[in-house]
C-alpha cells in the first residue's frame, strides 16, 4: 500500500497536499482498497464551504456508499471533473489523477489535527491488525 | 435467452381482433394520439406464455431455495394466509367505501381487521398506539422521524441532530437527513454495541432522537439498551427502534418495555409477506403515549355500539402519509398470520430463529473469522478475512454459493467488518438445509486455500456468467430500444 510522504492525513482516509492557501485532497490507497471499484463521485457545489473533518462529497463504490470528509476548512474552488466520466482513476490512481477537489483554505493552522506519513502508517497498521 | 422484441416478427399476432361494432369517435385530441404503431414486440401466444414461463424458471426464490439473505429475514411465507389475502369479500372492495359515512358499514369487516392489527402489534411491541398507514420499512421510519419532530415542535425544544450508531442500517442516517436533521455517528464498541463512552459523550440537549436496530445489524442484542434509552431521556431526546429485526424478539423483549419511543416494524420480514421481489410491504409505526396525538390520520376507532369507523379528528395530528388505509392485503396476512401463531407460536418463531443461527455459526467459527464473539441473535456476521489472504473475498465466496443453489448471504454490511457475510437463516428452515449451507461454506473456505480459482471463476453453472458490476454501476444502460 502507498502512502506518500509529502502529504497529510485523516482519520477517516483522506489525504491532502497543501501549497500555502491552497489544497489538493483525495482518498488514500487504504481507502480506495476497502471501497472496491469505485462507480461515482458527487461533484460538490461550486464554492461550497466546508469545515475540518465534516461531509464535503459521496463516493459510490460496489460495495457502499461512503462520505468524503474535508481534511481542512475552507471553500471548494475546483472538483476533478475527470472523475466524472471516469471515477475508476480513485482506484488506479488515488494521489495523483484520482484527486477530488481543490480547496482554499481558511485556516491553516488546522493542520496541526492531521497525521503525517508514518502516523499514518502506523494508524492503518493497527487498523489492519485489530481486523 | 432472447428478448421478447428480439422474438417478434412482423405481422405475427396473438390474437385476432373483432372488428369494431361501433362507430369510431375521437375522444382524445389528435395532438395527444399517437402517430405511428407502438413498438410492441409481434408474437404468438404461445411465444408469450414460452418466454415468461421460461423467465420465471430462471427466478431464485425462497420458494425454490435456501435465502439466508442477513438482516432481511426471507423466510418462508405460508401460503394460506395469501389464500386469505385472496378472498373476494376482501379483494372486491372499493378502498373509498370506508370514508363515504354510512357506507362504512359495507366495509365492517376490512375496518375491524385494521383495528385488531393495530392492537395486536401494539401489544407486541409494547407501545400505545399504532398507525398501519406507512407502505414499507423506509416510509415507516419518516413517519416515525417526523412524529418525533412534531413531538419538539410542540414543546418548543431547539433540535438538531439524530445519534445513529455506525452498525445501523443506511435507511437510519437517510431518514433523518430527510427530515430535516443532521447526524451524529457513534463507532461500535468491542462488545459489538453502541460504544457507551463515546454516546455519552456525544448526546446532548440539541439532541432530538436515538435510532437503534435492536438486535443490531451484526446480530447482537444491545444489554445496555435500557441505560441508552435512560440517559437519552434525560435530554428529551426519544428513542427510535428499526424493527427490521424483530424476528429475533416476539415475545421476549418489547421494545416499549426498555424505553423505546417509536417503533416501525416491517410486516414483509417478520409477518409473513413475501420479501425481495419488490412487492408491497407494510411499515407500520407504534408510538409510546408521548407520541400519541401526532399520529397521521385517518385513525380507525370502535364506535360505542361496537361499528368501526374511520376518524380524522386528531388536531395536532402530521396528517396524512399514504393514500387510503396503507398496503391493506400486506395488513391482513400479518393479522392472519399472527391469529394462526398466537402467543406461544410467535415466540417459538423468535426461538427457532435464533437457534438456527446460532447452529451455522457454531458450524462456521472455527473456519470463519467471527469479529465479535458473543451468542448471536437470528443473524450473524462472519469476514472471509482469512480467505483474503489467499485472493479470495466475500463476493466470491457468494458467487460461489449460487452455484450451489443457495443464495448468498448478505455481503459487505454492515460497513463496520471487512470482507462482511451476514447470514439469517430464518426459523422456517430445517437442519437439513442449514447443514447443507454449512457444507458449502465450509467447501468454500476449503477452496479457498485449495484451488482458489474455482471461487474466483463462480458462478459457472447459472444462464450468465460472473457480471462486471463496476462496468454496470459506471455505464447505466437499461432501455432496449
Amino acid at each position: 500500500m502507498k502512502i506518500p510522504d509529502n502529504l497529510l492525513y485523516t482519520k477517516e482516509h483522506e489525504w491532502v497536499l497543501i501549497n500555502g492557501k491552497k489544497a489538493k485532497m483525495g482518498i488514500t490507497d487504504f481507502a480506495q482498497e476497502h471501497l472496491g471499484d469505485v462507480t461515482y463521485v458527487e461533484p460538490p457545489d461550486d464554492n461550497k464551504a466546508v469545515k475540518q473533518f465534516e461531509m464535503v462529497t459521496t463516493i459510490e463504490s460496489v460495495k457502499a456508499a461512503s462520505d468524503v470528509y474535508a481534511p481542512l476548512s475552507g471553500k471548494v474552488t475546483q472538483f476533478n471533473s475527470s472523475l466524472e466520466a471516469s471515477p475508476e482513476l480513485i482506484n488506479k490512481s488515488p494521489y495523483e489523477d484520482g484527486w477530488i477537489a481543490l480547496i482554499e483554505l481558511s485556516d491553516e493552522s488546522e493542520k496541526k489535527n492531521l497525521m503525517n506519513k508514518s502516523q499514518y502508517e502506523e494508524y492503518v497498521t493497527k487498523l489492519s491488525t485489530r481486523e | 435467452m432472447k428478448l421478447i422484441f428480439e422474438k417478434s416478427v412482423a405481422g405475427r399476432r396473438g390474437v385476432t381482433l373483432p372488428r369494431p361494432d361501433v362507430p369510431k369517435r375521437a375522444i382524445i385530441d389528435g395532438k395527444y394520439t399517437r402517430k405511428d404503431a407502438a413498438p410492441l414486440p409481434e408474437v404468438s401466444e404461445l411465444d408469450v406464455v414460452r418466454h415468461f414461463t421460461n423467465l420465471s424458471r430462471r427466478n431464485f426464490s425462497v420458494d425454490t431455495n435456501f435465502y439466508p439473505l442477513g438482516s432481511c429475514t426471507m423466510k418462508y411465507n405460508p401460503k394460506f394466509t395469501e389464500a386469505i389475502a385472496g378472498f373476494p369479500g376482501f379483494t372486491e372492495l372499493h378502498p373509498l367505501t370506508s370514508h363515504l359515512g354510512q357506507a362504512a358499514m359495507l366495509v365492517q369487516g376490512a375496518l375491524e381487521v385494521l383495528y385488531y392489527i393495530e392492537q395486536l402489534l401494539a401489544e407486541i411491541t409494547g407501545m400505545k398506539e399504532m398507525t398501519t398507514e406507512p407502505l414499507a420499512g423506509a416510509h415507516g421510519e419518516l413517519t416515525g422521524i417526523m412524529l418525533i419532530a412534531a413531538y419538539h415542535r410542540d414543546k418548543g425544544n431547539k433540535k438538531r441532530f439524530v445519534i445513529v450508531p455506525d452498525s445501523s442500517h443506511g435507511t437510519n442516517p437517510a431518514t433523518a437527513a430527510i427530515a430535516g436533521y443532521e447526524i451524529i455517528s457513534v463507532p461500535t464498541g468491542k462488545n459489538g454495541c453502541m460504544d457507551m463512552e463515546s454516546y455519552k459523550a456525544k448526546l446532548g440537549k440539541e439532541v432530538a432522537a436515538v435510532m437503534l436496530t435492536c438486535p443490531n445489524t451484526l446480530g447482537i442484542f444491545n444489554t445496555d439498551i435500557k441505560e441508552v434509552a435512560e440517559l437519552a431521556h434525560r435530554y428529551d431526546a426519544l428513542m427510535y427502534y428499526d424493527g427490521a429485526n424483530l424476528n429475533a424478539m416476539l415475545g421476549k423483549c418489547r421494545p416499549g418495555d426498555v424505553g423505546f419511543d417509536v417503533v416501525h416494524l416491517n410486516l414483509h420480514k417478520t409477518f409473513s409477506t413475501p420479501h425481495g421481489g419488490g412487492g408491497p410491504g407494510a411499515g407500520p409505526v407504534g408510538v409510546s403515549g408521548k407520541l400519541v396525538d401526532y399520529l397521521p390520520v385517518p385513525k380507525v376507532v370502535r364506535n360505542d355500539n361496537g361499528t368501526y369507523a374511520l376518524s380524522e379528528k386528531k388536531p395536532k395530528s402530521i396528517g396524512r402519509i399514504a393514500p387510503f388505509y396503507g398496503n391493506f392485503a400486506v395488513l391482513l396476512k400479518a393479522y392472519a398470520y399472527i391469529m394462526l401463531l398466537g402467543r406461544e407460536g410467535l415466540i417459538t418463531a423468535s426461538e427457532r430463529a435464533v437457534l438456527n443461527a446460532n447452529y451455522c455459526l457454531a458450524k462456521l467459527k472455527d473456519v470463519y473469522e467471527l469479529p465479535f464473539e458473543r451468542t448471536c441473535m437470528h443473524e450473524f456476521v462472519i469476514s472471509a478475512s482469512r480467505q483474503l489472504k489467499h485472493g479470495i473475498r466475500a463476493i466470491d465466496i457468494a458467487k460461489f454459493l449460487i452455484d450451489r443453489d443457495i443464495h448468498p448471504p448478505t455481503v459487505y454490511f454492515p460497513l463496520i467488518v471487512k470482507e462482511a457475510l451476514m447470514v439469517e437463516p430464518t426459523e422456517t428452515e430445517t437442519k437439513e438445509t442449514l447443514d447443507r449451507f454449512v457444507e458449502v461454506m465450509r467447501e468454500a473456505a476449503k477452496l479457498a486455500e485449495d484451488d482458489p480459482e474455482i471461487l474466483k471463476n463462480a458462478p459457472t453453472n447459472m444462464p450468465v456468467s460472473r457480471l462486471d458490476e463496476a462496468r454496470a454501476a459506471r455505464e447505466l444502460n437499461c432501455s432496449h430500444i
